[in-house]
């Protein structure tokens, strides 16, 4: 198991490292790569846990196509980024009062308490054993089952979410020439041909 | 633990992969740096071939249809993974776990035929 602690230990401190290089990378696409790096070292710590799907699941969705559409956003903002460095201190204590938020919930999600009588924390579905039970399939028992509403939810927050992307950025521009695949095989000779008769000496039309 | 150890010996295979991986790239590298004379001129380490000098600032505006096409991508994609394990444990959850991702499924297919409809697919 001495492998395993190493391993921990290695992608342990490449993820706060790369972290930490998220946020003072002077260039943004180096942030976002360093971000990627993040991921990747996240889901070997997951495979340590033992939570292989989840592993799976961060470079899949995370790696696969979150990052990437940061590299997206990073890319087709047209800002100036020395001029917003220039405005960071502004918004320094709004991040940091954003960054005391995340520490609370994860010292509540961590510790286990109850927030106004609600239980906050994973505690009320244990995980099971390794050996009895794969990790997806533990998964699979209780997310279409126990937590059926909020998986109706999550359906429907990603229909938002589609139709929303769709409102926002999708304009048809006037006068692009599309293919009609239809109208193409609906043409007969009789619409697409003319004969015409051509007097000798004469041109046609 | 013992069942923790046995999954983490499944990933011994990967993490000799990796390493291997890893020190034949710091090899590949390592190697032509030390080994190979290095007398960079500025003809040398210019742009060549293809290659030529940036016009302009690479952080340049491009349309937002690439966005929209990510963005259904990853819609998508997470409706993929919600699939995974469902199909594992579909033996275990009955009627309910099934019937549960066809109304998810249903869900996204409203959308889907929405973006289908509206041409977000379309590229013009």
């Amino acid at each position: 198991m001495i492998v395993a602690t190493l391993c921990f230990y290695l992608f342990a401190g490449v993820a706060i490292v790369s972290g930490l290089m998220v946020v003072t990378a002077r260039n943004p696409v180096h942030a976002v790569l360093f971000l990627i790096l993040t991921f990747f070292n996240a889901a070997g710590l997951f495979v340590l846990l033992g939570a292989e799907f989840l592993a799976m699941a961060l470079v899949v969705v995370y790696v696969g196509a979150v990052a990437v559409l940061f590299l997206f956003v990073v890319m087709m903002l047209d800002v100036n980024f020395q001029e917003l460095r220039a405005g960071a201190a502004r918004y320094m204590s709004v991040g940091a009062l954003v960054g005391l938020a995340l520490l609370a919930e994860l010292a509540l999600v961590l510790g286990g308490m109850t927030l106004g009588g609600v239980e906050v924390s994973g505690g009320a579905l244990p995980t099971p054993p390794a050996d009895q039970v794969h990790n997806t399939r533990a998964l699979g028992q209780i997310i279409y089952t126990d937590l059926f509403v909020l998986f109706q939810i999550a359906g429907l927050i990603l229909l938002v979410a589609m139709i929303g992307a769709i409102v926002l950025t999708l304009r048809s521009r006037p006068g692009v020439r599309k293919q009609k695949i239809a109208d193409q095989l609906a043409r007969t000779p009789e619409q697409a041909v003319e004969v015409v008769k051509v007097p000798l000496g004469g041109g046609a039309q | 633990m013992a069942g923790l150890e046995d999954l983490l010996k499944e990933y011994l295979p990967v993490l000799i992969f990796f390493g291997i991986a890893g020190g034949l790239a710091v090899v590949a590298v390592g190697a032509s740096y030390i080994v190979a004379r290095q007398k960079p001129d500025p003809e040398k380490v210019s742009a060549y071939e293809c290659g030529f000098e940036a016009f302009t600032d690479s952080r340049g505006k491009f349309d937002v249809r690439f966005y929209l096409v990510a963005i259904l991508f990853i819609i998508f994609d997470l409706e993929v993974a919600f699939l995974f394990p469902w199909a594992v444990a579909l033996g275990d959850i009955g009627m309910l776990g099934f019937w549960s991702m066809m109304a998810f499924l249903g869900i996204l297919t409203v959308g889907f035929i929405y973006e289908w409809k509206k041409g977000a697919l379309e590229w013009e």
